[in-house]
């Protein structure tokens, strides 16, 4: 599908000037932003109906962002949890929450916006029967073994550790201590929800109401919906633009022609094979930020060649046969930044973010590859294979690079190889049956900017993304102890702890962070990606 | 003749039934389960997984699932998409309209420009006229249509701003043209040639002479006797193509954004929705199936020779 095109950019810039002129009508034209001024976005069909506690995609969460706003928000810049809805959350234990809503709330068809609101919406959520796939968010809460069970059949309708106790108070029960819990309530799925999504849910599929700074006019499936400015919005952040189109295209190429052509406004993937144009078509335009998203290698710990003494010098080894700086910037043109911790930049320094954690194990050293890999016994069998799925993300590019640098630091033609595998169903069906021989590709997209998120579902035994099946005391302790931390920088300190056993044992190879870009048209100013990627629409300003 | 279409209609159920079991068969055959794929990366339930494959009757045999579809078709039940929870026929309903659009008009444009290119080509044969149009079809035909697509792009929307790059409105005939004549390029070359072709030599026919001796006018010779005899292959091709043109704009619709059933199937392809890809196949040979028998029916007007019984 992927064809390059690429026209003159002067070309284009004076299609841009004469188009944008004629877009504009009904703005004012002047450089500081016009509030009325309504912005066109690109947009992917969003594969799952717009619920907050069914959407765990970019496409879903744009609209989801603009149209919901929960106990807390994650701030673009920093990626801190700041109160939102959330009057107070307090806690004695870290186990047991007391919630106070905000007073003045309302969702944008008039109906007040309560605890009962939140509780109704996380019960949804948490049920079987309604198929939501972020369901896991609420698995912290008490009752959700019997919502949700791992095997077979409901038990219960609603989550026991959740009452209302007052019209804006709710009481939250959790099965564990977990300090941070009130960080991780800025995400979509923790979003209040009106009575019109339970008594006509069709109706609000067709068309969402919600209580975020817009409202959604109208919704074509599949090709465009058009969000507008709420103008009862009570909230501070208050959309800066009139509102919202954002317009469906199959193919980012498209959408970025059509932004040099200035039919667009905003887009917020640049492809791959732009990349070395951005620069020259759009100017400062253009943003390339690192994204809550961490690429590893992970290793099958239940295979015993990987498991047993000395094999983490092998890996540590395998690591600094890496040469991340080169690949991210040849082959990914630097739209990865190489990681050097197992978290993501987006945490920011006080969420988590150490750079320069994994220090000389992530840095590229040949020599010491070697000599660390014959120390620890070796390759087994001589040689590793990297499994990945060849149906998406073209993952046998920086595969095959992996697998270069590896050869060439330890002079070994045949010490890696790709392992590529049809489709990623199948890649993922040969994981959880445990059939990986070597190290294999693993991903994370982080759920909510918390430390504790890059950690605990990835190396906590027996957890619940931990495909490598790792399993390790002193990590498990410190994350334990983390969580019934009260104190957050604490809690965050202890985080850290328990990466350097990672680190130690190097459980996963981390690669590198993937970014996130946009790019926009001379009508726009303010751009920012929030931590998930996604284009804070609201302070967008128009001229 | 009312016999003959009775005929054709019944052999068309076991065409049907075959064709969607085979596709229905494949789509089963890839390797992975779908409903574990929805959940991509993150973890899953057991019981969740059961649950979805149940509320779809994703957990019963194979055979039990073919004829659960196949008796839910004449009610005008495709299935539901996993994902989205909306019911494909819905889906398809609301590619299907677009798709249409495009189709008619690339297809007006192959008949009206690639058969009059072919009898202004067949008429002047060896002649200046002629080798320009067989240049011509030879490069439509050798450029891959993305790049034509690409070009026109380039050229109409970026360099003369005649029309925006993308089409803006799925539905807005005038933006679908763009689109509907790179789509319809490669059948119109094809359609010129064979039409040249066939012109030409019946040109040299008996009964071109005997119509000419017998002093007809020009226009009716050539309306009457050269073209209703040259345009059966032609007829053939179109049916055929009619086909081709509907579900082959996936690379044109992706080039210019049109939301049609092209972009569909690549998206169902690519999210594995099985009953989304089975389903449009559905329509799909529908279509193939009674194009033909129009074609086939077509013969007897333009040949009086050839009668169905």
């Amino acid at each position: 599908m992927r064809g390059a095109t690429h026209a003159p950019w002067a070309a284009c810039a004076v299609a841009l000037a004469l188009v944008v002129t004629a877009c504009g009508g009904g703005s004012g034209g002047g450089g500081s932003g016009d509030a009325g001024a309504v912005l066109s976005a690109s947009w992917g069909d969003p594969q799952n109906p717009l619920e907050p506690a069914n959407t765990n995609e970019v496409q879903g969460g744009k609209v989801l962002d603009m149209i919901f706003r929960g106990l807390k928000r994650y701030d673009p810049e920093t990626g801190e949890a700041q109160d939102m809805l959330a009057e107070s959350i307090e806690t004695a234990d870290s186990q047991n929450f007391t919630v106070t809503v905000k007073d003045g709330w309302t969702f944008s068809n008039g109906e007040k916006v309560t605890a009962k609101s939140f509780v109704d919406a996380w019960n949804y959520g948490a049920s079987l029967r309604n198929n939501q796939r972020n369901a896991y968010f609420f698995g912290y809460i008490e009752g959700y073994d019997k919502t949700h069970p791992e095997e077979g059949e409901q038990s219960a309708d609603t989550l026991s550790g959740l009452r209302v106790t007052g019209e804006r108070t709710f009481t939250v029960k959790l099965t564990q201590k977990f300090s941070t819990f009130p960080d991780t309530l800025g995400y979509a799925a923790f979003a209040p929800l009106p009575r019109a999504f339970f008594d006509d849910h069709d109706a609000w599929v067709a068309k969402p109401v919600g209580n975020g700074p817009y409202a959604v006019d109208t919704y074509a499936k599949g090709s465009q919906i058009s969000l507008r400015k709420w103008d009862g919005y009570p909230g501070d952040d208050k959309a800066r633009n009139g509102g919202v189109d954002l317009k469906v295209y199959t193919d980012n190429n498209t959408a970025y022609t059509d932004l040099l052509a200035g039919n667009l406004d905003l887009v917020d993937d640049v492809p791959a094979s732009q990349l070395k144009n951005v620069r020259n078509d759009l100017g400062d335009r253009y943003l390339n930020v690192p994204a809550g998203i961490i690429q590893t290698l992970a290793f099958p710990y239940y295979d015993e060649k990987w498991n047993r003494t000395g094999s983490e010098k092998v890996r540590k080894g395998l690591s600094m046969a890496i040469n991340r700086k080169q690949i991210t910037e040849t082959l990914f043109v630097k739209t990865r930044t190489p990681a050097t911790d197992w978290t993501s930049p987006v945490l920011g320094e006080d969420g988590g973010f150490r750079e320069g954690l994994c220090g000389d194990a992530c840095a590229y050293k040949p020599d010491e590859a070697k000599k660390l890999i014959r120390e620890g016994g070796g390759l087994p069998g001589g040689k590793v294979t990297l499994t990945y799925n060849a149906d998406t993300g073209s993952h046998k590019d920086w595969v095959d690079a992996v697998c270069n640098s590896i050869n060439n630091a330890l002079g070994d033609e045949r010490a890696c190889a790709g392992n590529p595998v049809g489709t990623f169903a199948d890649f993922r069906n040969q994981i959880t049956q445990q059939k990986m021989s070597g190290p294999f590709r693993a991903g994370w997209q982080m759920d909510y900017p918390l430390i504790q998120n890059f950690l605990q579902p990835l190396y906590y035994t027996d957890a619940s993304s931990n495909d490598g099946k790792w399993s390790n005391k002193n990590f498990d302790e410190f994350v334990d102890r983390a969580n019934q931390e009260s104190d957050t920088a604490k809690a965050v300190g202890l985080f850290q702890q328990a990466e350097e056993v990672v680190r130690d044992n190097m459980a996963a190879i981390p690669l590198w962070y993937q970014n996130g870009s946009a790019g926009w048209s001379e009508r726009l100013s303010d751009v920012e990606l929030n931590p998930f990627s996604v284009p804070v629409y609201d302070q967008i300003k128009v001229s | 003749m009312g016999r003959y279409v009775a005929r054709r209609l019944l052999q068309m159920i076991p065409v049907f039934i075959g064709t969607t079991l085979l596709i229905f068969l494949m789509m089963y055959a890839l390797p992975g389960d779908p409903v574990r794929a929805l959940y991509g990366e993150q973890s899953v339930d057991v019981s969740q997984i059961a649950a979805i494959k149940a509320e779809y009757g994703l957990d019963k045999p194979l055979w039990q699932q073919y004829i659960n579809y196949l008796t839910g078709l004449p009610q005008g039940d495709f299935g539901t998409q996993i994902a989205s929870r909306r019911p494909v026929a819905e889906v398809i309903g609301e590619a299907f309209p677009v798709t249409i659009r495009l189709t008619i008009l690339a297809f007006v444009f192959t008949v009206l420009v690639g058969v009059s290119m072919g009898i202004v080509s067949g008429m002047r044969a060896g002649r200046k006229t002629d080798t320009s149009v067989l240049v011509i079809t030879l490069a439509l035909i050798s450029v891959p249509s993305f790049v034509l697509g690409f070009l026109f792009q380039w050229l109409f929307a970026m360099q003369f701003g005649w029309v925006t790059p993308t089409v803006q409105d799925s539905m807005n005939v005038g933006q679908l043209l763009l689109p509907a004549i790179v789509l319809a390029s490669l059948s119109l070359a094809y359609v010129a040639r064979l039409t040249r072709t066939s012109i030409a030599e019946n040109l040299r026919a008996d009964y071109m002479r005997t119509a000419v001796a017998k002093g007809l006018p020009r226009r009716r010779i050539i309306s009457m006797h050269l073209m209703r005899n040259s345009m059966i292959p032609v007829v053939t091709f179109l049916g055929i193509d009619i086909g081709s043109l509907m579900t082959g704009a996936i690379i044109t619709e992706g080039i210019f954004n049109v939301q049609g059933i092209g972009n569909l199937v690549y998206l169902a392809l690519s999210r594995r929705e099985g009953a989304t890809v089975v389903g449009i196949v559905t329509v799909m040979v529908l279509i193939y199936l009674f194009v033909n028998l129009l074609v086939d029916l077509l013969y007897a007007v333009l040949d009086p020779r050839i009668r169905y019984v």
